[in-house]
């Protein structure tokens, strides 16, 4: 498996306010992409994913640090040929309609007519946009546009895909859609990189994750291997028990129609509750163990930092 | 080459898509029929009022057309944030500043020619005859428009629009007053201030170099040396305005 995208010691600082004070915003980002995963970067607003996105892109350069591009320069335009990007609130030229801008951004890859008239309509149908596509840009909602967006990013059929913050503005239904096409370019052998400080959809979809704070990676590696298996506690809900009873084995909270959500910390108080259950011949309405997720990971991380 | 006529299409249809290039074409437009009615008022040769009036509102919108849009269009792809998504995609900044420009080069060549078409028809209601003579002056008046293109660019590679707008006028302003340095130059007595006042007058821009209005309306020759002098000083002025540009521009984040 070969490596798409590396960035080694990557550092940039602004110089800010009428007195130039400089602010570090990138403190020796490293990372590495691998070919055909789809790697999370994740991080609270403000962290530096768009400045690393930005430096990756050759919209800002890096005050030191190298970063390389399918083996190239990131500044070599034949890296960028097999690159796509959906920058965050994406931003499109608005006097142009769907097909004029898709066929405006494919031209600049120099991709034939023929090959254009094929994949601009199936762009437009993938991204459910096919009714727009000869309405100008400025008419779109901010869904479309990140729709109309993610056609664009995949125009030139790339090996590499660079999202920023691609689920942002859409609702439910299209955030399932969107999530389906990263999945699906996974799935034909792309690599996906996408920023977010949505938890859920990171852990939904990808297999690498690096969470950046405060301008440095404090951790990097496979999902699995930073979310652990074992089970913090349980919760269990019921009814017919009386609450004075289950609170020895755990807290406690009455919840409407006479049921108890009981907290249970250890496998024997979990026994210990279904045993009085079993006894007083009542009822369990759910029971749910509840294994460690990203999110505490990345609560834990923000907090320690 | 080709992501530079890709990015000059888009800039095109841009241009023709934006309603102050209307506004500034109707306003041209009359201008130029204004021309008709200050004829009327005028005792003397008619003709020659339509034609002075007309190349004058020819360069006064042309120019105006070059520095409003040429300030505007670099400007808004940065606040607009488009360029993120176009300088992701396998090209140069120079090819797309080059771009832009040529985009707009197309712009005024078009404008330009719509409006020296509505000049020619208005002198052709008097006359009866195509003056072609007119466009001499019209070629000269394009290669400035060309250079002010190249300059507002340059601003705003690195200010904003109202700013790039207000620099590009006094650049436009100050080519047209600069020949009086010549004046001034002659009347002083050598010394370190005719040497500065010298190098001065070799770094502003001179347009009047380009200026062949009066010559064409009252059908005096252009001297043969200027076709050659105005285009080559239009022509290499506006690569190092450009150069200048690209390399402010090489060198820019867009944070």
């Amino acid at each position: 498996m070969s490596r798409v995208l590396e960035l080694e010691n990557v550092q940039k600082a602004f110089k800010l306010g009428f007195i130039p004070k400089t602010r570090q915003v990138l403190k020796g980002i490293s990372l590495a992409v691998d070919e055909g995963e789809v790697f999370g970067y994740l991080g609270p607003n403000g962290a530096g994913k768009t400045t690393t996105i930005k430096c990756v892109l050759g919209l800002i350069f890096p005050d030191a640090g190298t970063i390389r591009m399918f083996g190239r320069s990131y500044l070599d335009p034949k890296a960028k040929a097999g690159l796509g990007f959906l920058p965050e609130n994406p931003y499109f030229y608005d006097y142009l309609t769907a097909v004029e801008f898709l066929d405006f951004y494919a031209r600049l890859f120099g991709i034939p007519a023929e090959v254009r008239s094929e994949r601009i309509p199936r762009l437009l149908k993938m991204t459910s946009m096919e009714r727009a596509a000869d309405l100008p840009l400025r008419k779109f909602s901010r869904g479309m546009l990140q729709r109309v967006g993610l056609a664009q990013a995949l125009i030139n059929d790339p090996s590499l895909v660079i999202l920023d913050e691609p689920l942002g503005g859409l609702d439910p239904l299209g955030r399932k859609e969107i999530r389906d096409i990263i999945l699906g370019l996974r799935d034909a052998g792309k690599t996906v990189v996408f920023t977010s400080h949505i938890l859920q959809d990171i852990e939904m979809i990808c297999r690498r994750v690096a969470i950046i704070v405060g301008g440095r990676i404090l951790s990097q590696g496979r999902l699995a291997d930073l979310v652990s298996e074992k089970v913090l506690f349980t919760e269990i809900t019921v009814s017919g028990v009386p609450e004075a009873e289950l609170a020895a084995h755990g807290e406690c909270v009455s919840e409407p129609g006479g049921r108890v959500m009981v907290k249970v910390y250890d496998e024997p108080g979990v026994e210990a509750v279904l045993e009085s259950v079993r006894v007083r011949r009542a009822r369990i309405h759910s029971l749910v163990p509840r294994t460690q997720t990203l999110e505490d990971i990345f609560v834990d991380m923000v907090k320690t930092t | 080459m080709t992501a530079i006529w890709t990015i000059a299409r888009n800039t095109f249809k841009e241009a023709v898509r934006d309603r102050v290039l209307y506004l500034l074409l109707f306003f041209a437009g009359a201008s130029i029929g204004l021309s008709q009615v200050l004829a009327l008022l005028t005792v003397g040769d008619r003709v020659k009022i339509v034609k002075d009036v007309g190349l004058a509102a020819i360069a006064f919108f042309g120019a105006l057309m070059a520095i409003l849009i040429g300030t505007g269009l670099v400007a808004k792809e940065i606040e607009k944030r488009t360029i993120f998504t176009l300088l992701a995609k396998p090209i140069r900044r120079h090819e797309f500043l080059l771009g832009k420009f040529a985009g707009l080069v197309l712009v005024l060549l078009v404008m330009t020619g719509l409006m020296s078409l509505v000049l020619l028809l208005l002198v052709f209601a008097h006359t009866l005859t195509v003056d072609l003579k007119l466009l001499a002056a019209v070629f000269f008046l394009l290669l400035e428009f060309i250079l002010l293109t190249a300059v507002a660019i340059l601003f705003s590679c690195f200010s904003t629009p109202i700013l790039s707008s207000l620099y590009s006028l006094g650049f436009y302003l100050i080519g047209h007053f600069s020949w009086s340095l010549v004046t001034l130059i002659k009347k002083m007595s050598p010394g370190p201030g005719r040497t500065v006042v010298r190098g001065l007058h070799l770094l502003l821009p001179d347009l009047e170099i380009l200026n062949y209005k009066t010559e064409v309306v009252h059908g005096l020759p252009i001297p043969a040396a200027a076709w050659l002098a105005g285009p080559a000083y239009a022509v290499v002025y506006t690569a190092v305005v450009l150069a200048i540009a690209v390399l402010v521009f090489r060198r820019r984040d867009f944070v």
